[in-house]
């Protein structure tokens, strides 16, 4: 199963769904929802958290945030 | 009552980095206050402004949010106000603040907004950055879609504030705004029985409450016990509720967005910032810039603000003088000059310190660098339970723990926030170097180790190194212990760079400013007076016997008059409460190699670390002149034990009292600050206990190991 945190940098995919209902509320909240492209902007020198464009703007997740972001695989593109 | 005898009720609520404090602070200037809302840990920060010639308007400044579920403490308080039509903060109208440049997500609290039926306002901010972005917004359509009015104003010039205000004294009752979301087909029959049960007309707020209702306060235990129950009959899913309410706003904003919105593919601004992005979130510049950043905000937090401190030291030691010569000799004059001027003085000591910390900080929030400063310090200070921006106030606290302490506001999780406060005063702060330079100099003989490295100065280092690593060892204990219920997300909006608002930078100063002086000022006054009230009585007539003694023994006739006043003030404080604590702590601080004498200066020192030098002085009878350092040095190396005749500064016993001032709570200031900024005594009571323990225990290892 593929996550936003799986991701390389400037890679881009689609949300199909998430693993973590509490988590998934706030990330939809902030704009990550179900069929909304992600595209994994930077990586923090120590490896976490990253930033994600994503509707419109520039969003900071923590990796354990990011996890429960599962990706559409049938849509992976660049 | 008609608007014009009650100041009209006005919410601002918004996105965070939407720009509501640029528009709270351009609506109501200095004029805005910060009080408490009832029974939690949060700001409020309301502010008045004159709506139109005849009516004026109160301001609330919410809490920044995404919606109206909350997911910190400080969003609980929005829901919990806007649910509750009694609550004394319970609006007439809402302004929501949008940022232009990203419509979609401000809609969605926006929605909520109307939802709840409020008669809101929209404040489209930020145009200037949607242009460009070539963003376009029809706002006449935008209006027509939502049914509420739109002001469009620009947070950082003040552009439009004057419409927002004409706006805001209309009656218009045509502004309800067309509703959203429509709750009641996701669980009727329980929105039903809970409109019966509050009782509720609006079925979104019914909505709402089912899912919130535990820690609402309006709420009372025997409802929520039925809602409860009401709950589990219906089989609702709860979560699966508040997820198909986003999922169909944000279906129904997509629409509105397509009709109102045209975008183009503007990136000024995002190359720009990813570009500065490259560099400061670099892996090795990143960090070399942020040092570099630190570096400067602490020359100029030392050598800034001491120029203004000594003015204040100053002025504050004239000051009782010029007292003692206006009012009438007396113990009030006394109380009042003595006691509670010289505790003003040591609150307004710290003004300029606070002054400066929070143009810096402020500036740094500003510009969006210090979600920069996040991004690339979370993961190193999360193994220690702590956050990427507790980095800021944790090395401010080299400078000062008040300040510092103040600054942990910008942490927005409860638990990472304590912890930062728990752990700052253990990071050296320029209050304990006078300390630290008389004991080391005692101590360390002033050679130079392999001919360059002064021994002096690297024991100076050990102790702020000490003094670090307590701090981060006490993090990792406290990651463990404090509990909290609140789920912590990291998750937060890298925002572009922009130019700092010079009006919210001032502000901002003010009004920490303001909090400092008023709420931790009454603690530090207070405290300050029991301390004086301390060293300057004694029972019964215990100092006139001492002044008649002393000017009655033959071989003190000959000295002058000072030297002689110097001796009645070291026996009188000697003599004193805080002497008579001094030797009844003797036994408890025994085997730490401390005696009597410094037990007073421990007590005294609690106003300040830095007093302990001073009240030694005293103690030895030092006479103030220029090389009183040195003389108290000479003074304190031939002082012996009463008992023993043995010396009582041997490096055992001024190491292991460096290593108490090192990490206890020596700090009525420091005390006072973390309560105000935990709202409660629970928090400073646990720090100042933990910090005594700890200051003891290691003060014994080290008096141990050394004697």
């Amino acid at each position: 199963m593929r996550t936003a945190a799986n991701l390389k940098t400037g890679e881009s995919a689609i949300i199909d769904h998430f693993s973590d209902s509490e988590v998934s509320l706030k990330l939809m909240e902030m704009g990550c929802l179900p069929g909304e492209k992600i595209r994994l902007e930077r990586i923090a020198p120590f490896g976490d958290p990253a930033a994600f464009w994503v509707s419109g703007y520039c969003l900071l997740l923590r990796l354990e945030e990011a996890r429960t972001i599962i990706l559409d695989e049938s849509k992976v593109y660049n | 009552m008609s608007p014009s005898t009650r100041p009209l009720k006005i919410a601002l609520i918004g996105n965070p980095n939407s720009g509501k404090s640029s528009l709270f602070n351009h609506l109501t200037g200095l004029n805005q206050k910060v009080a408490n809302f009832p029974g939690v840990t949060v700001d409020k920060r309301i502010g008045s402004f004159r709506l139109s010639e005849s009516s004026t308007a109160t301001i609330l400044d919410f809490p920044g949010l995404v919606s109206l579920y909350p997911s910190s403490e400080d969003e609980k308080v929005v829901i919990d106000v806007l649910s509750n039509p009694a609550s004394e903060d319970y609006p007439d109208k809402v302004i929501v603040i949008a940022d232009a440049s990203n419509l979609k997500r401000s809609l969605l609290l926006l929605s909520q907004i109307i939802d709840l039926k409020f008669p809101a306002v929209l404040a489209l901010n930020m145009l200037d950055v949607a242009k460009r972005k070539e963003i376009k917004i029809n706002t006449p359509e935008l209006k027509n879609v939502l049914g509420i009015n739109i002001v469009e104003i620009n947070a950082r010039t003040g552009t439009g504030i004057k419409e927002l205000k004409e706006v805001l004294s209309k009656a218009d009752p045509d502004t309800k705004g067309i509703p959203v979301f429509s709750a009641k087909p996701l669980a009727p029959e329980l929105l039903i029985s809970i409109c019966e049960l509050m009782p509720l007309k609006n079925e979104y707020k019914a909505f709402l409450v089912a899912q919130q209702y535990s820690f609402l306060r309006s709420v009372p235990e025997e409802k929520k016990k039925k809602i409860e129950e009401l709950c589990k009959n219906s089989c609702a899913d709860l979560n699966k509720m508040h997820a198909q309410e986003i999922v169909t706003r944000y279906k129904i904003i997509d629409q509105i967005i397509s009709k109102v919105v045209t975008t183009g593919n503007g990136t000024v601004d995002k190359e720009f910032s990813h570009r500065l992005d490259n560099i400061l979130t670099h892996k090795i510049w990143g960090y070399v810039i942020f040092l570099i950043l630190m570096f400067i905000i602490f020359q100029i937090l030392f050598e800034g603000a001491a120029y203004p401190m000594k003015m204040v030291e100053i002025f504050f030691s004239y000051l009782p003088g010029v007292i003692h010569d206006i009012l009438p000799s007396g113990i009030l004059t006394d109380l009042f000059t003595d006691g509670i001027v010289a505790g003003l003085g040591g609150v307004i000591m710290f003004l300029p310190q606070i002054l400066l910390l929070f143009a810096f900080i402020a500036i740094l929030e500003e510009t969006g660098y210090m979600a920069r400063v996040s991004f690339i310090m979370d993961k190193l200070m999360r193994s220690f339970g702590l956050n990427g921006r507790s980095v800021v106030p944790l090395l401010s606290g080299v400078a000062c723990a008040v300040p510092s302490i103040m600054a942990t506001r910008i942490i927005s999780n409860w638990k990472e926030r304590l912890i930062t406060i728990f752990i700052i005063p253990l990071m050296s702060c320029s209050a304990r170097l006078p300390v630290y330079t008389i004991l080391i100099a005692l101590t360390i003989p002033d050679k130079k180790m392999f001919g360059w490295i002064n021994l002096q100065g690297l024991t100076l280092m050990g102790l702020y190194l000490f003094g670090f690593i307590a701090a981060l060892l006490t993090a990792i204990v406290l990651k463990i212990f404090i509990k909290t219920k609140e789920k912590g997300f990291f998750m937060m909006e890298l925002p572009v760079y922009r130019t700092p608002r010079w009006k919210n930078v001032f502000v901002e100063m003010m009004e920490k400013a303001r909090v400092f002086i008023f709420d931790a000022g009454k603690v530090i006054v207070a405290i300050s007076v029991v301390l004086w009230v301390l060293a300057s009585f004694a029972p019964g007539d215990t100092f006139s016997t001492i002044e008649q003694e002393v000017k009655n023994t033959p071989q003190f006739s000959g000295m002058n008059e000072q030297d002689i006043q110097k001796l009645i003030d070291s026996r009188k404080l000697q003599e004193s409460y805080a002497g008579i604590i001094g030797r009844s702590i003797e036994p408890i601080i025994r085997p730490l190699g401390f005696d009597w004498k410094i037990g007073i200066a421990l007590i005294t020192s609690f106003a300040a670390r830095e007093v302990f030098v001073g009240t030694m002085s005293t103690i030895y009878s030092v006479s103030g002149s220029s090389n009183e350092t040195k003389t108290l040095q000479e003074k304190m190396r031939a002082e012996r034990n009463e008992k023993t005749g043995l010396p009582v500064f041997t490096p055992a016993t001024a190491f292991s009292l460096m290593i108490f001032y090192a990490i206890a709570m020596q700090c009525m200031s420091t005390l006072a600050v973390v309560f105000r900024e935990t709202k409660g005594w629970k928090w400073p009571l646990i720090q100042l206990f933990y910090l005594s323990a700890l200051a003891y225990i290691a003060s014994y290892c080290v008096y141990r190991i050394l004697i």
